[in-house]
């Protein structure tokens, strides 16, 4: 359904070799780490499969969200889930993009592109997780700097960033909405200090962390966007952020689903094939409908978010059906394969731990629901 | 069914609370968890107190109490920990097959090291990677004079590689059908020939050790065989009613430890200028756990008295385990997205309750399994 053309596919092919050689192989000593080495941040930039949507004046390729699309595929079909490329490529970087200067961009985005720089995110606290305008990290302009206080926590690419984008609030301004500004903050920056990798119930290969901001001083011009635009900019990006959890979960979940339906055509119990069982083909009857009808879905959605139509209540819809559902088929796929499915050697074991921060970040599916019954006008 | 609990009853339970409070180290699970370790610091600790095999007659210095008691207990110990209860509680598993049908001297022999915290038990039914039906049992025992050659691969053994025993479902007679054909076997653990193999690295009950147990030529007297020759399955069965309870028990007391968590973290989490079991959704979603909690509470002290009072059956046990199994998930589940990004979080708890329930609905027959034995029983009558 999607309009991919030869370019597109013949992307994919590069992508999925790519992936075969530089990601699939590391995935157990990624996740033993509990993190993805910085080269292979580079490896993805130098081949390319970094900020897809870049502009070729800073070294991107001018591609379109299905690139991204392709990625995010791509990258499910591996047995980890931690490698980020995405959350860098189609959501943070993109607030350089669009809301960077030509001076930003011409500093961040050539490396952001290369790979030498790794973007992250840092919203939530450890007080204000889905009521962001109660956020606390304050932001003082004066005499050409900006000095920043606060901590942030749940910071995926928490370790291994270089850059990060920080939401941050003028302690002069009463009303919440208008007080959050962004900025742009460098790694090493004095008063700016990264805390321990959280422990996790899953995505162990993915750096998450609490950052810190103490007296931090940056340049005035490290700002992102107009002063108290934050809050408004923040909401604008997080649909892409929300589009782009749907269509990852979705790909993780359709991964397991495949996975699930050969171990049941292959595994014998009992002297017959599972897949023979009435109970076992209703369940992936079943699961084959969901995620049937969650892509096309999905895929409607892309292409109007392609097409910039305001698809605000759709994607609230998507990001919480996929990532509920995507729990579910974990879930009922892990029951059809049996014990062996709760052996962390089993491929669906990994992905159902991975799976379970989906209806959590990037704004709770309770967060999602009361959008959804927003745009309804409820 | 009157479920009121007893005053020793009450005691037993609030003794089993007390000593999961007191004794159970959050940092020290975590650790041990980490490492897939067995909690031997606490098991003597616990056996000393009566807590392991409170079902046994005292005469093997068991507490001479029921199921009923025994899973008093098992819901106390995982409503604190349901890593380290599972553990604790399934260090006498098999025992039960003894205690049902092994003669006297064995009993004698036995019981009283599981219940003093000596040595812990194991079961070895199932076989093959998909844990195949147990009339398709291919380990073999066959006599040598007065003993027993018993030989044979043994798949999803819990306490495998530290049990003093292992019960051993084997094929004694190879041309008679599985229900006469199969016999329970007890083998030490320290026969030459027993082979413990191939660790599971589990995504949780990780407390709970669990390997293959391959046995080659084992040589055990003929006094090892439990009960009579040829009755196996059917001990199984039996035993998996009283498992299954148990089981149930624990599920019970993982949702109900995943519930406290997430009412407590509800109460206090301020978002928006409140809290936010303020928010209707919140409300809603706390209400229908506590439902499940207390459902699955009737149904699992409803077997439990059931069994004591012989009043039971295998297919209310295996109902039961369907019941509390899915409720430990659900509500665990829910747990954690009312704690949000904590909730993912390792230090909070509740993806560990979450993670355990998901691997106990898998212990000792999954849900699929579970919902043949109970069709079976409800629609052809079959027990």
């Amino acid at each position: 359904m999607l309009p991919y053309t030869r370019a597109h596919e013949e992307f994919r092919k590069r992508f999925q070799d790519f992936v075969q050689r530089e990601v699939a192989p590391y995935a157990d000593r990624w996740e033993a780490d509990h993190l993805v080495p910085k080269e292979a941040w580079r490896k993805m930039g130098r081949g390319g499969f970094l900020c897809t949507c870049s502009e070729p004046a800073y070294g991107g390729m001018g591609g379109d969200f299905l690139h991204s699309v392709i990625c995010m595929e791509e990258m499910a079909a591996t047995d980890q889930c931690g490698f980020l490329s995405f959350l860098h490529s189609d959501i943070v970087v993109p607030y350089i993009e669009s809301y960077g200067t030509q001076e930003q961009k011409r500093k961040y985005l050539p490396g952001c592109i290369s790979g030498d720089e790794i973007t992250a995110v840092a919203m939530t606290e450890p007080d204000a997780g889905s009521d962001l305008a109660g956020m606390a990290c304050t932001a003082e302009e004066k005499d050409g700097e900006v000095v920043l206080n606060g901590t942030k926590t749940f910071i995926s690419n928490g370790i291994n960033c270089t850059l990060v984008v920080l939401a941050a609030k003028d302690p002069a301004v009463e009303n919440p909405h208008k007080a959050i500004s962004l900025y742009l903050v460098e790694e090493g920056t004095p008063g700016f200090k990264k805390g321990s990798k959280l422990d996790k119930m899953g995505m162990h290969s993915q750096d998450t962390a609490e950052l810190f901001f103490n007296n931090c001083r940056i340049p005035a011009s490290n700002r992102l966007g107009e002063k108290g635009t934050g809050f408004v900019l923040l909401m604008q990006k997080l649909q892409q952020e929300r589009l782009v959890v749907a269509v990852w979960g979705l790909a993780i979940a359709e991964s397991m689903f495949n996975w699930t339906v050969e171990y049941c055509r292959k595994t014998q119990f009992c002297g017959r094939p599972l897949a023979s069982s009435q109970a076992v083909q209703f369940a992936l009857a079943e699961m084959a409908t969901e995620l049937r009808m969650s892509r096309a879905f999905t895929e409607q959605l892309i292409m109007d978010h392609m097409a910039e139509k305001d698809v605000v209540m759709e994607t609230s819809m998507a990001k919480y059906q996929t990532s509920d559902m995507a729990n579910r088929v974990a879930g009922r796929c892990m029951d059809l394969v049996g014990g062996y499915g709760v052996d962390e050697s089993c491929p669906l074991s990994r992905k159902w731990r991975d799976l379970r921060i989906l209806p959590i970040f990037a704004g709770t599916n309770e967060i999602m629901k009361g959008i959804i019954a927003k745009s309804m006008k409820l | 069914m009157n479920q009121k609990l007893s005053q020793a009853q009450r005691d037993i339970q609030k003794a089993a609370l007390e000593f999961a409070k007191g004794k159970f180290d959050k940092d020290l699970c975590l650790e041990q968890e980490r490492r897939g370790e067995f909690p031997a610091h606490i098991r003597q600790e616990a056996a000393e107190l009566g807590f392991i095999g409170v079902h046994y007659p005292e005469a093997y210095t068991g507490g001479g109490l029921g199921v009923f008691e025994n899973a008093l207990i098992a819901e106390a110990f995982c409503q604190k920990d349901a890593s380290l209860g599972t553990a604790l509680m399934l260090s006498g598993f098999s025992a039960e097959c003894l205690l049902r049908a092994g003669s006297e001297e064995m009993k004698g022999r036995w019981l009283p090291q599981v219940a003093d915290g000596d040595i812990l038990a194991a079961a070895a039914f199932a076989e093959g990677p998909a844990g195949a039906g147990l009339d398709e049992t291919a380990a073999q025992a066959v006599r040598e004079g007065d003993d027993w050659i018993v030989n044979g691969l043994k798949t999803r053994v819990a306490n495998g590689g530290m049990a003093g025993f292992y019960c051993v479902l084997v094929r004694t007679d190879p041309d008679a059908a599985p229900e006469k054909g199969l016999s329970l076997i007890l083998v030490e653990g320290d026969r030459p020939g027993v082979v413990c193999e191939n660790p599971r690295d589990k995504l949780g009950m990780r407390l709970t050790p669990e390997t293959d147990l391959r046995l080659e030529g084992v040589r055990v007297p003929g006094a090892n065989l439990i009960g009579e020759e040829g009755r196996g399955l059917g001990q199984v069965r039996r035993f998996y009613e009283e498992a299954w309870i148990q089981v149930s028990a624990m599920a019970l007391g993982a949702a109900r430890g995943a519930f406290a968590r997430a009412l407590e973290y509800a109460r206090k989490r301020m978002q928006f200028g409140r809290p936010i079991a303020g928010f209707q959704a919140i409300r809603h979603k706390i209400a229908d756990m506590a439902a499940q909690v207390e459902q699955t509470a009737a149904a699992v002290y409803r077997s439990a008295a059931g069994f004591d009072q012989q009043a039971g059956t295998p297919a209310l046990a295996a109902m039961t385990k369907l019941c509390a199994c899915d409720a430990a998930l659900h509500v665990s589940s829910e747990a954690i997205q009312i704690l949000g990004g904590y909730g993912y979080m390792k230090e909070y708890e509740v993806e560990r309750f979450y993670r355990d329930a998901k691997a106990l609905s898998f212990f000792c027959g999954g849900r699929g399994f579970l919902k043949d034995f109970a069709a079976a029983a409800v629609i052809d009558k079959i027990r």
